[in-house]
């Protein structure tokens, strides 16, 4: 017999579209490079605009050649970027020196353009300790592998903040698959109970490796997840490096203020693999759904915006691309320079002091190591 | 002086270093107004107020994560795990993050974190609260693991790991808390992680042990004087480093040993012991190392669980059978 349902209480439709409802995604470049939300434009100066994108031409860059290096054997661990350059350096850009970065494997641009000297980042990609040095004054964690740790981790450096009464915030990336994890909850309920000044990034590139977003959840959106955790959450078109931009700075204006943390999703794509260990994805993405996400570029949105405003022009892009290529070349070359890392010196960084059984082992390798 | 339990050595240990430093804080579920589930942190909160000694949501990966974020900006966490069993959901962050932070930036930050946590049997507590799971985290390099059996070093400990400059994993046995008093230093004072105690001495046969199996296995030796037998009782403290020089200079003096653990017997702590006597001392050896433990199975459920555990004729039993190998 079929249960009755006229007299249930829960109106699941209604009480569902009124949460979709209240996440419209936030727009302010279309894909031609106009603006359609005049009132939501950040303030920024000629000068920031061009910053920008001089940031997001020098990451494509990067990102080429970096699994050109990966495919040659010169680059170990890499996560493609190219797609996601809005996403991760518009959000950067709304940051100060002081705040701090806790970076998803894909997020290495945002801690290069926070502070961390490329050839670290290369050396990290290698796989060599050195690379995680953080140099001091640059407020950035090493990118976090396992998906969702990085989120638990800002509650305590954005509590830590609070505590110390530093007008900064701290800021992590995950992915949409992200979003699946406990901790990204835990991370998310834990900030907003403490009211610490973090912001959560979702960068909702459609697919967690192969596995789409509508089967990662129910939820319509991904922003919506900060409702149950009592913080705002916001959708920004994550091709839009304005709309990305303006919705951080907000995030932190409240977030200094003492408002809490706030959640955003940017919509994005990656063009590239999920990395460059074996991924192929055209196993699951068809060529129409990247052409369609190509036309939304960041970059060629950008670029028709500055062209029109008159600030931007092929020669300055030109510059940055050469700009580009010559600091990675230099970067290579210091990174190369490093000493080959050593199972010695794994050994004796584990801990502040020795114990016993490394210290055998420490002289071990040391008489390996020497032959 | 001042007649303590091991409980309040623990609240002491904590007061002290909470007055020392600035940046020690203690968190976790419960510990706040309530002072802890079993009172571990009573009227620190009131004492030094919301900022240091807080509440956290019901979620041990956040309190995890929260810990080692907290490091990042400088500070030295002291979480409570609130029953050990419930590490499981925390070990991404003890095993996964806290233990690698060193490696992974090359020694740029550390994660000074103590996990204060209650296990052990005998109080009849209802599933996963009670396991014995210090063997699994000494498979985690980059952690220290220390178990006190006693409430003098319950406190000394306890105050070495707060300073350590590393993670530390601290467990408290629940039958220990309140089974007895000692003298216990209102000043501070410190004993060394990686340092074990020879509790009892003697010359027939060494007993490697600790937590709770200390004092069994102090029972055990003292029935075993009546029988004739002199019997070393050596409380390791520290099960992660364990105390190479003090077990091994013990054995070579008895030539045999025997070692106790509440836990399972596969893997685990005593195993390493037996192994590291195995590597170095096998020639001073009268007898095969044997050890006392659990039998490999899950925590058992309070109805089968005094029978379960190992206890003084165990190690009575075991002690002998090396004696008169």
């Amino acid at each position: 017999m079929a249960s009755k349902t006229q007299n249930a209480q829960l109106d699941a439709k209604k009480v569902l579209q009124a949460v979709e409802d209240q996440f419209q995604t936030l727009q302010i470049l279309n894909e031609e490079g106009e603006v359609v939300n005049e009132s939501a434009m950040p303030d920024l100066t000629d000068e920031q605009l061009q910053e920008l994108m001089r940031r997001m031409v020098y990451t494509r860059i990067l990102d080429q050649r970096s699994i050109s290096l990966n495919r040659q054997g010169r680059l170990g661990f890499y996560a493609p970027t190219a797609g996601q350059e809005a996403s991760q350096l518009a959000s950067q850009f709304a940051l100060e020196k002081e705040d701090f970065i806790l970076p998803g494997y894909r997020d290495v641009p945002q801690i290069i353009w926070h502070g961390l000297p490329l050839y670290q980042a290369f050396l990290w990609s290698r796989g060599h300790f050195q690379g995680g040095q953080i140099p001091e004054g640059v407020n950035i964690a090493i990118p976090q592998i396992i998906i969702g740790a990085q989120y638990v981790q800002t509650a305590g450096v954005a509590l830590g903040m609070k505590k110390r009464g530093a007008k900064a915030v701290a800021i992590t990336y995950t992915g949409d698959g992200g979003t699946s994890q406990g901790d990204f909850y835990e991370g998310i309920n834990f900030a907003g109970a403490f009211k610490a000044p973090a912001i959560f990034i979702v960068q909702n590139n459609r697919f967690a490796i192969s596995t789409p977003v509508d089967k990662q959840s129910a939820a319509k959106t991904l922003a919506q997840k900060a409702i149950a955790a009592g913080i705002p959450g916001i959708q920004v078109d994550g091709m839009d490096p304005l709309a990305v931009y303006a919705a951080t700075h907000d995030a932190r204006v409240r977030a200094i203020n003492g408002e809490g943390p706030t959640l955003i999703e940017t919509l994005t794509y990656r063009y590239g693999p999920h990395t460059m260990a074996g991924d192929d994805p055209t196993r699951y993405r068809t060529a129409d759904l990247d052409n369609e996400w190509e036309k939304k570029d960041p970059l060629v949105r950008f670029r028709k915006f500055l062209e029109n405003k008159g600030i931007w022009s092929e020669e300055k892009e030109n510059e940055v691309i050469e700009q580009a290529k010559e600091d990675i070349k230099e970067a290579l070359k210091k990174a190369d320079a490093a000493p080959k890392q050593k199972v010695t010196d794994l050994i004796s960084i584990m801990h502040e002091e020795m114990p016993y059984n490394l210290k055998e082992q420490y002289e071990i390798y040391k008489e390996k190591e020497s032959k | 002086m001042a007649q303590m339990t091991m409980i309040q050595a623990i609240t002491d240990a904590m007061r002290t270093e909470l007055r020392n430093d600035p940046n020690v804080l203690v968190f976790g579920e419960d510990v706040g107004v309530n002072g802890g589930v079993f009172r571990a942190t009573e009227g620190l909160q009131k004492e030094f107020g919301e900022d240091r000694v807080f509440d956290t949501p019901l979620a041990e990966s956040g309190i995890g994560g929260l810990a080692v974020g907290l490091s990042l900006q400088g500070f030295r966490p002291v979480p409570e795990i609130q029953f050990f069993g419930f590490v499981f959901e925390v070990i991404d962050s003890i095993s996964g993050q806290a233990s690698r932070l060193r490696y992974r930036t090359g020694g740029k930050y550390n994660a000074p974190v103590t996990f204060r946590s209650p296990f052990g049997g005998g109080v009849h507590t209802p599933d996963m609260h009670a396991d014995s799971l210090e063997g699994l985290m000494a498979q985690t390099p980059g952690v220290k693991v220390v178990i006190p059996s006693t409430p003098y070093d319950a406190k000394g400990l306890l105050i070495s790991s707060i300073r350590d400059n590393d993670p530390v994993i601290f467990l408290e046995h629940m039958k220990l808390y309140r089974s007895f008093r000692q003298e216990v230093p209102e000043e501070e004072y410190t004993i060394p992680l990686g340092k074990a105690d020879v509790k009892r001495e003697g010359t027939d046969v060494s007993i490697i042990t600790y937590g709770a199996m200390v004092h069994e296995s102090l029972k055990a030796a003292e029935e075993l004087e009546k029988e004739g037998f002199s019997a070393e009782v050596i409380d390791l403290r520290t099960v992660s480093p364990i105390d190479i020089e003090t077990i091994i200079a013990s054995v070579e003096k008895t030539g045999r040993a025997i070692v106790v653990q509440e836990a399972q017997k596969q893997a685990g702590i005593a195993a390493n012991v037996v192994a590291e006597i195995n590597d170095r001392a096998i020639l001073s050896l009268e007898a095969p190392v044997l050890r006392v433990t659990a039998p490999d199975t899950v925590f058992a459920f309070p109805q089968a669980e005094s029978v379960w555990l190992p206890n003084y004729k165990d190690v009575i039993e075991t002690a002998k059978k090396v004696l008169t190998f």
